[in-house]
């Protein structure tokens, strides 16, 4: 057992994997020597060599179509985007290719492939280093999207994603890489996929968030809880396909639910878990469902990010606002 | 068998690393008024980056791109270029911006995180940054498009890094350029690295030049070090594309005297010593040594050029740290012409939580 960052588990897990599978293969920009600009991969190429480790040309449609060709043809794939905002040159195969090669194949052939980004804002990143796009990929059937928010997730989730048999995104929070450090026990214990964490009991409303807004969900629970407000705290960590069980029987509990995401309001996933707590859950709702997001804007520089991020402030104010709803 | 295709790949340097002229210089180098220009710049921006290192470190800007060693190809290649031509660049262009009407403040302002510093307003015939990787050449394509349409006699330049060179973007833009006859040219500055990956694990082929040969055009290489070599084969080219609908791919080849970007750390994979072997071949020393031996420079000259920069770069630094912070609206204000009204809402949430950031 070890006190580690997000990316330090994120690096264990794949060294992990690599050891125990050799089938899996890491590639991306900068992954060998330089040991990905997150250090994500840092050590893996001295470990397992320039066959499992490899340094890709730039270019990310080519990133996404060979990780596709690997693992039809048998390998597992774990290829990296350097960041989400370049992911969107390998989006073509990622739709059209990854995601449908079952369905197309009517189960013949299969992609057991895993895309890693870093994503997300807050850490004063250049133009297009904070993007949080989530829900177009989300939005494609055939992908699963997984998004780890602690040390402990990031481990098992990723060796989870490793092992499923279809293609997963895997987003990893860059504003929590280095944020909170966990003991991570290096057991090769995966954690479920398509599975809620509920991090926080409570009964007077359902918090339901993922990735970094994680942070500002906790602090703002603390906060209500000074006030005499229980907050359920749920992080989604499989946005697709949602565990939303677990979401309505929260909502049944509490009666209120609040969503926060960092990504832009519009066509965001809590748009999707908004709709479905009304479908299935509306006589259990004491007060309309609310939604804390990042603006409908493009996400600021760095010097404008922190007015763009949500904060645990607003997520009280709204919770505070629906308790006296009803 | 009979040979179907043949092609050559041109290497052209003027001054060698010595300041010696190794081959017949264009007509401008034999004007040193002209020649103490370039070196003017090359060593104004070389003190700019050095300020915008040291900015970076104190937290005065975010992550900042070195140009420290490329001097030479970016100050050549703005100096070959028309006030009317269009420029598209990629991010570590400064050179040839700052000869366009860019202010090395606007530089520092973009670097520092504010949008303003991306929009080149006084600076009419620039695109903005693009950081996404090899994305730009397609909007050159573009603009070059226009431009033969409506039978305007500019051409247009963008620079793509080597890295760039994989994306399929590039050849696209290539590929469209040659197939339509298009007034622009595509510069490879070749700067031997993209991030950790070195030049030769981009592509098998022996120059990047030779791209353009696939795209039905031809390719050259030019020694960036020498910007004598770099201005001319520039203004060749541009004028190719003004007067023949020609375009061209200029490969220049410099050595990137500094980790990727602020946020880098070459020493993991870079080889020790490599760097200072390289620095030999600099661009402003080669043209130092030239200017001398020309008779036309010296300590004195040197030293005095040295305050005159040094002055003119803390004053842009003073203008930078002076710009008054944008407005949170402004978030809003550029997204489309007119605000659509179901965002006014959160327009005005943004004006009223704008004071209660928790940054
Ligand atoms: C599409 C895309 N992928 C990845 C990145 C991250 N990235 C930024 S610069 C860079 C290397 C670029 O190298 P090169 O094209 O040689 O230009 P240089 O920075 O060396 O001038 C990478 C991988 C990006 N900005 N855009
Ligand atoms: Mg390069």
């Amino acid at each position: 057992m070890a006190e580690m960052t997000l990316v330090e588990a994120v690096n264990l897990a794949l060294a992990y994997e690599m050891k125990a599978d050799k089938s899996v293969v890491v590639l991306g920009e900068d992954v060998g020597k330089n040991g990905g600009v997150f250090r994500a991969t840092q050590g893996l190429l001295d470990k397992f060599g320039p066959d499992r480790v490899r340094d890709t040309p730039l270019a990310e449609s080519m990133i996404a179509g060979i990780s596709i060709g690997m693992a039809a043809a048998g390998l597992k794939p774990v290829a990296e985007f350097q960041f989400m905002g370049f992911l969107y040159p390998g989006y073509d195969q990622i739709v059209n290719h990854a995601a449908r090669i079952r369905n197309r194949t009517r189960g013949h052939m299969t992609c057991p492939v895993v895309f890693r980004t870093p994503y997300g804002c807050g850490i004063r990143s250049p133009e297009h280093h904070s993007e949080s796009t989530e829900a177009v990929l989300a939005h494609i059937p055939g992908l699963r999207v997984v998004i780890p928010s602690s040390p402990k997730r990031a481990y098992g989730l990723l060796l989870a994603s490793i092992r499923d048999p279809d293609p997963v995104i895997f987003l990893e929070p860059s504003r929590l890489y280095r944020w909170a450090k966990q003991d991570v026990i290096d057991d090769g214990k995966a954690l479920p996929l398509d599975t809620c964490f509920t991090l926080r009991v409570g009964t007077d409303v359902t918090l339901v968030t993922w990735g970094a807004m994680v942070k500002e969900t906790l602090a703002a629970a603390d906060l209500l809880s000074q006030n005499g407000v229980s907050a359920e705290v749920i992080d989604v960590a499989t946005i697709k396909p949602l565990d939303i069980d677990t979401i309505i029987a929260s909502v049944e509990k509490t009666g209120r639910c609040v969503i926060i995401h960092e990504a832009a309001k519009t066509g965001g996933v809590g748009a999707d878990i908004s709709a479905l707590v009304a479908e299935r859950a509306l006589l259990s709702l004491r007060a309309p469902v609310q939604r804390i997001t990042g603006y409908d804007t493009i996400v600021p520089y760095a010097k404008m990010e922190k007015y763009y991020l949500p904060n645990e402030h607003q997520i009280v104010e709204a919770v505070t606002n629906i308790m006296e709803f009803a | 068998m009979e040979i179907v295709a043949k092609f050559e790949v041109p290497y052209y340097q003027y001054l060698n690393h010595e300041g010696n002229v190794v081959a017949d210089l264009p007509a401008f180098a034999k004007d040193t008024q002209e020649l103490i220009k370039l070196y003017r710049l090359m060593v104004l921006n070389r003190i700019f980056d050095t300020k915008a290192i040291a900015l970076q470190r104190t937290g005065k800007i975010g992550t900042y791109p070195s140009t420290r060693g490329q001097e030479g190809v970016f100050v050549g290649v703005g100096a070959g270029m028309a006030k009317d031509d269009i420029f598209v660049p990629y991010y570590r262009d400064v050179g040839i911006l700052v000869q366009r009407g860019v202010k090395f403040s606007d530089i520092l302002l973009y670097w520092g995180g504010d949008e303003r510093g991306n929009c080149f307003a006084s600076a009419k015939n620039n695109f903005p940054y693009s950081v996404p990787v090899g994305s730009q050449p397609l909007h050159a394509a573009g603009v070059a498009t226009a431009l033969k349409i409506r039978k305007e006699k500019h051409a247009v330049l963008t620079v793509t890094g080597d890295g760039g060179t994989s994306e399929g973007d590039f050849y696209e833009a290539m590929n469209v350029a040659g197939v339509w006859k298009l007034p622009v040219v595509f510069v490879v500055s070749n700067n031997q690295w993209a991030i950790s990956v070195p030049r030769s694990e981009q592509t098998a082929a022996q120059t990047l030049a030779q791209k353009a040969i696939a795209a039905g055009f031809a390719g050259e290489q030019v020694d960036g070090n020498d910007v004598i070599a770099v201005r001319d084969r520039t203004e060749v080219a541009m004028k190719k594309a003004r007067e023949q609908n020609e375009p061209t791919l200029l490969e220049i080849i410099s050595y990137r005297q500094s980790d990727h970007t602020t946020a880098d750390d070459a020493s993991r994979y870079e080889a020790k010593g490599t760097r200072e072997t390289h620095w030999a071949h600099e661009p402003i020393m080669r043209l130092k040594k030239y200017l001398e031996k020309l008779g036309v420079w010296d300590d004195k000259k040197e030293e005095s050029l040295q305050t005159e920069c040094a002055a003119e770069i803390e004053k842009t630094v003073a203008d930078y740290l002076q710009t008054e912070p944008a407005t949170v609206e402004s978030l809003f204000d550029y997204l489309y012409e007119k605000l659509p009204k179901i965002y006014e809402e959160q327009r005005d949430q943004l004006i009223q939580l704008g004071g209660q950031s928790h940054g």
